[in-house]
Parts: C-alpha cells; structure tokens; sequence
C-alpha cells in the first residue's frame, strides 16, 4: 500500500511514477509530483520507482474557474 | 439607415458638461450620476473614506447602490441602481488583465446584489473619460442612449428611435455611430442588453470593444443575476464612452516602474510556459471542457453526472481544428498578453432570425460548452457556437440558460412537464433543435421561453402549483441557490466546493472560490478547519480582483517556475506580490498581502450585511440542493456505485451489502448533508460571523467597516 494525496492507494511491483499517473488517470499537464518529499521532474517519471510505503503527492495547480 | 443618420434622429433631453480633470494615482476622485426619471447628471465626489472602506470597483458600487436602495426596494424599483466602476488598477496597460469592469445591481433572480466582471474597454474608457464610476438610477419613459465623451467633456441623454434590439447589432450601430472615423472606432466602447432581457430575468450586458484587426465589434458579457433585465426595464438603450489617447500612464501611477517590473515578469511567463501549461492563447478558458471530463466533474444530463463518451466531440482540439481563428491572440484589454479572448469567425447561423448571416461568436469558454452542451447532454460544437452567440445578442446569461435547460430536460424526462405544457418542444436531454427554439421564443417572448426565462426557482415553484410536482424532488434537483442558477461545475465528490458554490454572497458562481482540485484531488485540505480557512482565503483574494478591475485568470491560469517549491502553491504567491507591488506602484499606498485580503474583507462583509438588509443572508439562505452534494436518483447512485459503496464502507462503516440503493442513497444523504452542515459552522466561525452567518460586532470593527447603518442592520439578528 503507498499513499497518493494523504489516501491510501495499492501497491504493484514495477510501480513508476509515469504509471500511477496513468492509472488514476492524472492527465492534467500542471502538476507537481513529489515521492517522500522529493520533487520529481517531469523527465524522471517513467524511471522513478515507487516502493511500497511511499508517500506520494501529486498536486494538481488548477485552482480553476 | 446608416448610423449618422440616425443620430440625426436623437432627441436631447439633458446635456452636462464637465472639467475634464485627470486620473491621480488611480482615481479620477469624482462619479458620475445620472437619475433617468428626471434626467438629472451629476459629479459626486469619491471621498477618501469610499477609497479607504470599499478600495473601488464592486466596492464603489456596492457602496453606491447600499445608499440608493431601501429594504424593501425590488429590482425593477426606479430606486435600483446599476453602477459601473472598474478600479483604481483599471486601465494600466503593462501587466495582464487590467481591464475590467464590475458592475453591481439588485438582481430580479435573487433580490439581492448581484455583481459581475466584465471585460471591454467601457470601465477604463470611463475612467480615461474622468468617472471612476456610472451610477445611473431612475428610468427613462422611453428608450435612451447615455453618451459620455471623454475628450469633449459632455454627457449626453438622448432619446433614440433604434429599433435594433440584439446586442451585436446595437453594438455595431452605435460604435459607427459616434466613432468620428474608422480609427476612432478603438476608442468607443458600447454596454447594451438584448432582446430577451425584455422578456426574460435572465438577461445579460453586452460590453463592447472594437477589434481592430478583424474590423468587428466584440461583445463580452456581464451575464449573472439580470443585470441586463434591470437595464432594459430602465428603457436604456445603450450607454457609450468614447475616449481618444489611451496609454500606459494615464492613471498617473505613484511608481510606474514598480509596474513596469511586474508586468515583464508576467509578460515572460506567460510567453514561457502558457503552451506547456493551459494554453490560454490558443483555445481560453476552452481548455478545460476535457480535463473536467477526465475528472468526472463536467456537468451532464442537469449534474447527474461528471463525464461522458461523447464529450470528445465538444473538446477543445474541435474548437481549435474546426472554428477558432488561428493566429491571432486575442485581449480583451491592451496589454494583456494572456489574450484569452477566442472568436470563431465566419461562423454561418443556421437557425432563427440571423440565419444564414456570418457572424463572429466570441468564445466558447468552458461554461458556455460545458453548460450549452454537456450539461444538456448536447455534444455538437455547431449548437454551442449558434446557442453562444444567440445568448449573447439576445443578451440570455449562457450559464442560467444551460442550467435552466438541464433542469426543464430532467423534469421533461420524468413527466413533470409535457408537450403539451411546453407548447411542443420536447425537451430531452440532447435534443438541440428543441433547445435552440427555447432560446428564440425568449428573445420573442413567446411560449415556454417565457416560463423558462423566469428562472428555476420561480419554474420550481410553478411546476408545483400548477402541474402538481413534488416540491422536494425539485429542490434536489433543480439547481439554483438564492434564486441563480449554478456555474457549470458538479460539486458532488469536494465538500469544500460545495460550500465554495453555497456560501458565496450573490449565489452558485465559482468566481468566489474554485476548491474542487485541492480538495477532492489533492487532498490539500482534508478537515473542516482547513475546507472553512480555504473558503475564507479564497473568497477574499478574489474579491480584490473585483474592486481593482482586474481579471482572475493572469493569476492562477498561468503559473511561475518558483510555484514548484511554494509553500502554498494554490495561492500563486509570486503573482500575489505582483498584485501588492501593483497596487502599492499606482495608488502610492503601503499595503501588504495581508492588508489586500483586508481590503477584501471589508467589502466582503459589507455584501453580507446588505444581503442581511435585504432580508436575506442568513444560514437557511446558505442551504443547498442536495444534487450539488450527492446522488438523488437510483440512476445517478448506479452509475458510481462502486464509489459511494466504497465511501459507505470507509466512512461510515455502514456494510451496503444486500441493501437497496434507496436505502444506500439515504444513508449516504445523512451523512453528505450533516458534513456540508459542519462545514458551514467552521467557515461561520472562521469568516468572523455567528451561527446563523451574521458577522459579528467584533468582526466589523476590527474590519473597520462598524459604520452605524451597518451595526444597525445586524444588530436584530445578534
Ligand atoms: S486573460 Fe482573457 S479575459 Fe482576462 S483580461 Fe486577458 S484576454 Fe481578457
């Protein structure tokens, strides 16, 4: 189990920042994404490993309308 | 007719004259007055107690209108006023979204102030012209044009024999009209309502600037609450600036380059990164239709739902491949580099009286689309587009008139009305042609347009007395609070939304506070500590774009490289150093980020109190429909069922196994309705105000807003 924005989220093996994006369909272009606090730039998200246990965020900015 | 001679056909009825003067530091320190019951004009001054309570714009208006108006004044009162101020920031030309003008009345769907936003050149002209605001109260017995020429030193009313009665065709009638030749045409600027604020309470303002490339008058829209029904019902034609020599200094900043500084810095950024990020250059507001889809938060079928297979069809890449103009970046003001303003050209009407003319249709913005279209289930770029522009000319609000529309679907889909009580039109959800016909008979003030264009709280209200619905079901489902009707957002899964839509002063518009994203996506603001401090922080930093004549979009819709690393990324904190640094460079006074939400604050709480005057702006007036917050339908429970089981389980501990939805649909309700219920006793607190939403003694005198009349006016409900 890793969490995604405080919520907890199921882990896989193989887990790469670039596929949990895809999987809760996190298509939004401006988005900061940190793992255990590091940030991670939009280059490294296909190779940034997500490890079981870690805190990832994925902060949206659209703070909209 | 050209337009010269028809002027030759206007008939006087006063004429003033005035010292031109010139702005100081952001104010012209004088308004101008127009009474059309007796065609009194006159200069008021704006005293340095308007400047330091209310800073300007909605705030001058809001001030001006509280002075006119009694409790028991309605909207089509000769006493109702509209004013139209734009800010003591309004009209610099360096940094992005400048332009704006705030315009404030007492609304026919609420009773209560509605104010708006709007772009054009009108509240900078006026301000160029030396009024920081229009206050025009009384009405004319037969229909005028006001015209203010900023360069003579006149204004005019006059009665006119026009007999156009759309907003592009006034528009361009009266720009031809008073321009002195075609390069004069810039510096005209015309605010006209439509046909349809005749007949409707939805009727909108068309604010005009001349669009020197393409050689068109373009019209944006003050479109909440009926300000152009209360303009129509004053006989105003059109009102018209006209002002020569506008340029970067002319509100006489106390730092010019203070401002410089600021707008090179946005004006890079925005070049920078506006293609990675929103692309607000290429498509506008436009470009969210399908991110709302993805994250299942687009209205459809009257916010039953948050996505469909079809939005693809109505997503921004068609606008972009099929309509829009290319190539051509659009401002609705100088020097916003933003440039958001969209326009199809050449676009062919296929239906009612403009049929087969080219015209060009400004936008769509997202809620244009999300609520012309998705919302009534319609997915055809070709309706938006026509539907856009016809709610624009006829002067119909789009975002009243997709949500009405959904509405009366919904209702015509479950028998509460018929063929025959709709006078044909068979209003199912996707049905464009019927649609578009519901929009004609408003501008003709014909048939069920007329019913429709009452709003869905007075059709709630018909529909239960004549063709004996269920009361409760309607409050559910129809989506209006405080007599508006909801933007084009579907609240259901952010609490905080919910009260971001719920807790706002004139009704459901998300221009107080867009939460949906921090909340329900991040997870940036899970307790009710948190929801309530962002639904006080929010509120009020956009206010302050409204009393300054700004646009919100140059803040948030574009966003700096030091965002990444902000502690507060939602606020944007560069961009709100750039408004201090701006609002400091032009008036030459001190403030602070913290004095700007003051700023806000006090106006803020000054509307609250009005609504309070008014008889309103309590907690029963902050309830919401329960569609905004949850599902009411077996349907709607369905189609996510696997989400609210799961939230049953987690949330509640409730096992949904071997229940009935309805059963699952009540239990989820408690809970839904007893969270929004927390969520307002935290933000009551947090914004300073007692239980029952009256702001507190306290609150108002640490404001420095305790002014007599408005302890008075709270007093009896403390
Ligand atoms: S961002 Fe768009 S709406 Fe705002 S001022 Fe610029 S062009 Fe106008």
């Amino acid at each position: 189990m890793i969490k995604v924005n405080g919520r907890d989220f199921e882990w896989q093996e193989g887990l790469t920042v670039a596929k949990l994006l895809e999987k809760k369909r996190y298509t939004y272009p401006k988005i900061i994404v940190k793992v255990n606090e590091r940030l991670i730039n939009k280059q490294q998200y296909v190779s940034t490993v997500i490890y079981d246990g870690d805190d990832v965020k994925v902060i949206h900015l659209l703070a909209g309308g | 007719m050209n337009a010269k001679e028809v002027l030759k056909g206007h008939k006087s009825l006063a004429e003033f004259r005035y010292e031109l003067g010139q702005v100081e530091k952001g104010y012209t320190n004088r308004s101008l007055y127009i009474n059309l019951s007796d065609n009194k004009v006159e200069s008021k001054p704006v005293t340095d107690m308007m400047k330091e309570k209310f800073t300007g714009g909605k705030g001058f208006g809001l001030w001006y209108l509280w002075n006119a108006v009694r409790p028991e004044t309605k909207w089509n009162d000769p006493e109702n006023e509209i004013v139209i101020s734009s800010g003591p920031l309004g009209g610099i030309t360096q940094y992005p979204g400048s332009g704006k003008s705030l315009v404030v009345t007492i609304s026919p769907l609420t009773g209560l102030v509605i104010d708006s936003n709007v772009g054009g050149y009108f509240g900078p002209l006026l301000k160029f012209a030396g009024w920081d605001a229009l206050e025009v109260q009384g009405k004319a017995e037969k229909d005028v044009v006001i015209f203010i020429d900023g360069n003579e030193g006149t204004v005019k009313i006059e009665e006119t024999p026009i007999e156009e009665k759309d907003g592009h065709q006034i528009g361009e009638m009266l720009t031809e009209m008073y321009a002195e030749s075609e390069d004069d045409k810039r510096n005209i600027s015309v605010v006209t309502a439509g046909s349809a604020g005749e007949h409707t309470l939805i009727g909108l303002l068309n604010f005009t600037f001349y669009d020197v490339r393409r050689k068109v008058v373009r019209l944006k829209q003050a479109g909440r609450g009926g300000i152009g029904t209360v303009f129509k019902d004053k006989n105003i034609k059109a009102l018209v600036v006209r002002f020569r020599g506008v340029k970067g200094d002319l509100n006489h900043p106390s730092d010019i380059s203070r401002i410089n500084k600021a707008g090179v810095r946005l004006h890079k950024e925005i070049c920078k990164f506006d293609d990675v990020q929103n692309k607000m250059r290429q498509i506008g507001t436009a470009n969210i239709i399908e991110v709302m889809d993805e994250y299942d938060l687009l209205p459809v079928h009257n916010y039953k739902y948050g996505s469909h297979p079809d939005t693809y069809k109505i997503a921004s890449n068609v606008f972009i491949e099929k309509y829009i103009t290319q190539g051509k970046p659009d401002g609705c003001w100088y020097g916003c580099s933003l440039s958001c303003a969209k326009a199809a050209d050449h676009f062919e009407i296929k239906t009612g009286p403009y049929r087969g003319q080219f015209v060009t249709v400004d936008g769509p913005e997202y809620e244009n689309a999300a609520g012309l279209g998705a919302n009534c289930g319609i997915f055809d770029p070709q309706y938006i587009l026509e539907s856009n522009f016809y709610c624009d000319t006829y002067g119909v609000d789009t975002i009243s008139f997709g949500t009405i529309t959904a509405f009366a679907m919904e209702c015509y889909e479950n028998g509460i009305i018929n063929k025959e009580i709709t006078g044909g039109l068979e209003l199912n959800f996707g049905n464009a042609e019927a649609a578009m016909e519901l929009l004609h008979q408003m501008s003709r003030g014909e048939g069920f347009g007329l019913i429709a264009g009452q709003g869905i709280r007075r059709m709630k209200r018909l529909f239960v007395e004549a063709y004996g619905a269920d009361p409760k079901f309607l409050q559910d489902i129809g989506m209006e609070q405080k007599g508006l009707e909801y933007s084009e957002y579907l609240p259901k899964e952010s609490l905080a939304q919910q009260g971001g839509y719920g807790l706002t002063n004139k009704g459901p518009q998300h221009d107080e506070a867009w939460l949906i994203f921090m909340d329900m996506v991040n997870n940036q603001i899970p307790t009710f500590e948190d929801k309530a401090e962002a639904l006080h922080y929010f509120p009020m930093f956009r206010t302050w774009f409204g009393l300054n004549g700004l646009c919100k979009l140059p803040w948030n819709d574009i966003v700096p490289e030091s965002n990444s690393s902000a502690l507060e990324p939602a606020k944007i904190p560069e961009h709100v150093q750039n408004y201090v640094d701006l609002f400091n460079g032009v008036t030459g006074r001190v403030i602070d980020k913290e004095e700007l939400i003051r700023q806000s604050e006090r106006v803020y709480n000054f509307q609250r109190v009005f609504n309070i005057r008014m008889g309103h702006g309590k907690r029963e007036d902050d309830k919401i429909p329960y569609r905004s917050a949850g599902p009411v339908t077996v349907e709607e429970y369905e189609s996510r069922r696997e989400r609210y089981d799961q939230q049953l389980i987690e949330l509640l501990g409730y096992n949904p196994e071997g229940r009935t939805t309805e059963e699952k649909i009540a239990v989820l309700r408690r809970h839904r309705e007893d969270q929004y219920e927390k969520l307002i006793d935290a933000v009551y607190a947090r914004r300073g105000w007692n239980n029952n939403g009256i702001p507190k003694i306290n609150t108002l005198e640490m404001l420095g807003i305790d002014l007599p009349e408005v302890i008075e006016a709270v007093q009896p409900y403390l």
